[in-house]
């Protein structure tokens, strides 16, 4: 597809954000019917491009032409009705109502009579046409993620979509689902849609696009290569501007006593149904436990009932030489039980305090951060700056509020926090999900160096990679019990994946 | 027919910085914007010249520098303020009018930080100066000591708040039940509870709907008590609340900035999520600022009956609510708030002369929607801007260049 004409143009966009020149005179193009990656690290601005072309932002200048025409592009609407529709990260869904509700929600026809079942039967058609079938009438809070993100790609098929924006579509999908979204998307550029993929996963990227483009810093640094014979190393290259190890230097665990216990734990999820079914673990110090699965198996449960968050139906729980339980004063706790959640913003931080406010989140109630009754401003400022150094948090001051910061920052704050206070234990879950290849790289060398320094470490994660090169044990989680325990050395990913399936395997 | 075909719409975008200069500037934009507004509803209800009369009115309510001058001389020359007037009586009951204002504003503050929505200060008022009344006349004899008297008559009015504010944060914690039906809903019963006991209650002292007076040991001590000494405090009304008012104020301040039990107020208030995530007791803390809120309010009513020295029928209502507007005015700080209470009671004490009577609290009213309007503009930036047809036009069509 050398000769194709274009889908799109996008000529010397500029987009700026407080502080930020997010877009810096930024060309990029797609022909029709390509897979056209968008690679670049956590504010590369990639993101903010894709925002641009769907009508989402405005930028301070440049042009956009669509099929030859020069468009402007004021709201997503206009963004559709030039054939552009966009598939955010986190969905844009409403949960309690259907499929079919959600893919005429905010058109302008019809305007007063809804034919709800003419929909859901064109939807259905369109489902089946694309291989992305879903229940028209199921509502969105029942559908997996995976499906999810169907209704997200079949809502812009609905609306007429030509080309189809991505982004991160993989990161809350499993490996088997990110193959089918693969051959969906396959099938979407023979029938001459066009599809951008924002990534920052090169094994993805090299998989399924057709030519790349490399972001970084708000700047193209490789203009619609070729993915053909371009490898990891040399992209990894290009989106960091400098050299990437793939692997985690890391000697031999010597685990020491065991810090966790858990015994026959078990606990319900939010509404009401078990998600833990009397699961046994153990963590000993200077070990790491990965806890591999598919989203939806329990693993959310099990890291909110280990630190506090949910209470257990069933079991009991014995970190170091106190019952963790519903009378566990958590403040004190959780100075040596660090937790790094799953949603760094809506949990682990809070947006519109500083940076200096947020590292003190676990050990405001003692000195030398409080004195008495109050809060040592002096001291809660030396805590940041030397945290911001040492961990090298980029940020204007300690006293810029948290919401400012990009997501591996934020998530260095977060690993600042729990680490300085010399943890015994850490439950850290998806800690580099959404996170380019530096800021994970540094995540997983923070980590193993916990684990060196003799902290137990429960690692949940749904990538497999990260989990085969950081565990010291490995355990898959399936419906809410522990399918089973392997040392990571037999570990074969074939087997794992099967087993986060819920086949049964002897390992 | 051309220009039918530009169309113009509003392009909404959120603002990522904002200043905190922003927030002030919003303030007191809001408030100018407001008396422009309020001057055509003057003009629409027979005032020929709306400057005039916003000048008259910060004449009731604070003075004129003329005025003032001479009172600084007379104080000077320890002698009687000159022209018959009273050089600082206006500004004087402007901070008698500011100190209930201030500290139901200080009880919204705390309670709005924590995103509790406690519009229930009227009723934890009430209920503070029916406690500080009850201790005035029925539990110390008359001949107790001032100090000792109002002392313990502030301790009631507080506890009294205290816990009428911690029904509703004990439904709120306990039940998830709605604080801002309940608070509402309790007022009610607070006015209703007020008037049983003072208009056919056993406090009544029958037809004059009221309770007498109180001893002197239980009123505050006012400034013009000191006439004999000092001529120009003559028929000043000031008392103590002011400074009691603002006393709560640094205090609540220090609570919210410097406090470790402040800290946790900012982080619940802010992503509740996180503050359990840290560890942080939900409950314990809902119900120990609503507490806390209507233990601020309560002590606004026991300023109140030792001002006026006698609880009656005709106890106030409403300055539970302009403590939320004057709490929205103030972005929450409780320093701001000793300035826009101020400002709010010269306002109150300027408008009484205007008729209609509605007029104060059609100010008030323009200016709360106002400034939570003008809010808009600081959180997002919105532009008005062309829209160049869509390309689903016929080719060929030429741009509108204007």
């Amino acid at each position: 597809m050398t000769e194709s004409p274009n889908a799109f143009e996008m000529y010397g966009i500029v987009k700026r954000f407080p502080g930020v020149l997010a877009n810096d005179h930024v060309d990029f193009s797609c022909y029709v019917g390509e897979v056209h990656a968008l690679l670049g690290e956590n504010g590369a601005g990639k993101s903010t491009l894709m925002n641009v072309l769907a009508g989402l932002y405005r930028p301070e200048a440049g042009e956009i032409t669509i099929n030859g025409r020069r468009v402007s592009l004021h709201s997503p609407q206009d963004a559709i009705a030039n054939g552009i529709g966009m598939v955010h990260q986190h969905f844009m869904l409403v949960p309690s109502h259907s499929v079919a509700e959600n893919m005429v929600l905010g058109l302008k026809h019809p305007r007063f009579i809804l034919n709800l079942r003419q929909v859901e039967e064109q939807v259905k058609a369109l489902g089946e046409q694309y291989s992305l079938s879903v229940n028209p009438r199921a509502k969105i809070w029942e559908l997996c993620v995976g499906e999810q993100q169907r209704v997200e790609v079949l809502k812009m098929l609905f609306r007429g979509a030509r080309v189809l924006i991505l982004d991160e579509p993989t990161a809350v999908l499993t490996p088997q689902e990110v193959e089918v979204l693969f051959n969906t998307l396959r099938d979407m550029t023979r029938r001459g849609h066009t599809i951008v993929f924002i990534s920052h996963k090169l094994d993805e990227v090299v998989a399924i696009a057709d030519r790349v483009t490399v972001m970084r810093r708000g700047k193209v640094t490789a203009a619609g290569m070729s993915a053909k014979g371009v490898t990891k190393a040399q992209l990894a290259q290009l989106m960091v501007g400098r050299e990437i190890t793939f692997e985690v230097e890391k000697n031999l665990a010597e685990p020491g006593e065991v810090v966790l216990s858990v015994m026959k734990l078990s606990a319900e999820n939010d509404r009401g149904l078990p998600a833990l079914r009397e699961i046994d673990v153990q963590v000993r110090a200077g070990e790491i436990l990965g806890i591999a699965g598919v989203a939806g198996n329990g693993q959310r449960e099990l890291a909110e009932v280990l630190t506090g968050l949910r209470s257990a139906s069933g079991g009991k729980m014995v970190f170091g030489d106190i019952e963790l339980n519903d009378h566990t004063h958590w403040i004190d706790v959780g100075r040596r039980l660090a937790h790094i959640p799953e949603d760094r913003a809506a949990v682990g931080s809070v947006a519109n305090l500083s940076v200096a406010e947020n590292l003190i989140l676990k050990n405001y109630q003692r000195p030398p951060i409080a004195s008495g009754w109050s809060i040592n401003n002096a001291a809660v400022r030396k805590n940041a700056v030397r945290l911001v150094d040492e961990y090298q948090i980029a940020t204007p001051t300690v006293e810029t509020p948290v919401r400012m910061l990009s997501g591996g920052n934020l998530q260095r704050v977060i690993l600042a926090r729990e680490i300085s206070g010399h943890p015994k234990l850490m439950v850290a879950v998806h800690p580099t999900r959404g996170l380019d290849v530096g800021a994970t790289e540094a995540v997983h060398k923070l980590l193993v160096k916990q684990r060196n320094e003799g902290a137990a470490i429960l690692l949940i994660s749904e990538d497999l990679d990260e989990l085969l090169c950081l565990s010291d044990r490995l355990a898959v989680i399936y419906e809410g019990r522990l399918v089973s325990e392997i040392p990571i050395e037999n570990a074969d990913i074939r087997a794992i994946g099967l087993m986060m399936a819920g086949t049964k395997v002897d390992a | 027919m051309k220009w039918l075909k530009t169309s113009y719409r509003l392009n909404i975008e959120t603002r990522l910085d904002n200043p905190g200069w922003a927030g002030v500037l919003s303030s007191i934009m809001g408030v100018i914007l407001a008396l422009i507004v309020g001057g055509f509803v003057l003009r629409a209800a027979g005032a020929t010249d709306p400057v005039g009369t916003y000048r008259e009115i910060f004449k009731e309510g604070f003075g004129t520098p003329k005025d003032w001058q001479a009172g600084i001389h007379a104080l000077f020359t320890n002698t009687d303020c000159p022209k018959g007037s009273l050089c600082f009586g206006p500004l004087s009951d402007t901070l008698v009018k500011a100190s209930p204002i201030l500290l139901t504003t200080l009880a919204c503050i705390i309670a709005f930080r924590m995103k509790l929505w406690n519009i229930g200060a009227d009723g934890q008022m009430f209920f503070g100066a029916w406690a500080a009344t009850g201790i005035a006349l029925f539990v110390l004899p008359k001949t107790t000591d001032r100090p000792v008297m109002l002392g313990a008559m502030a301790l009631a009015g507080i506890l009294a708040g205290f816990l009428y504010g911690a029904i509703p944060g004990v439904l709120k914690a306990v039940l998830n039940i709605n604080e801002i039906i309940t608070t509402l809903m309790l007022n009610y019963i607070a006015y209703k509870w007020l008037e049983y006991f003072v208009v056919v209650g056993p406090w009544s002292l029958g037809d004059f709907e009221s309770t007498g007076n109180f001893a002197r040991a239980a009123t505050w001590p006012r400034l013009t008590e000191l006439a004999e000494r000092y001529p120009i405090t003559a028929g000043l009304t000031i008392h103590p609340g002011i400074f009691l008012g603002i006393a709560a104020a640094l205090l609540l301040a220090w609570i919210i900035y410097r406090s470790r039990w402040g800290y946790e107020i900012r982080v619940i208030g802010n992503n509740p999520r996180a503050a359990r995530y840290a560890g942080m007791n939900l409950k314990r803390n809902i119900i120990l600022v609503m507490a806390f809120s209507g233990g601020l309010a309560g002590l606004a009513g026991m300023n109140e009956v030792a001002a006026l020295r006698t609880l009656s029928g005709r106890f106030q209502r409403g300055y539970g609510f302009t403590g939320v507007i004057v709490a929205w005015l103030a972005r929450l700080n409780p320093l701001a708030a000793i300035f826009v209470a101020i400002l709010f009671g010269g306002l109150l004490v300027g408008t009484k002369l205007i008729q209609p009577q509605g007029i104060a609290s059609m100010l008030q009213g323009v200016i709360l929607f106002i400034v939570i309007g003008t809010e808009l503009l600081f959180r997002y930036r919105i532009q008005l801007e062309k829209v160049i047809p869509a390309p689903a036009q016929e080719p060929g069509e030429p741009h509108d260049s204007q």
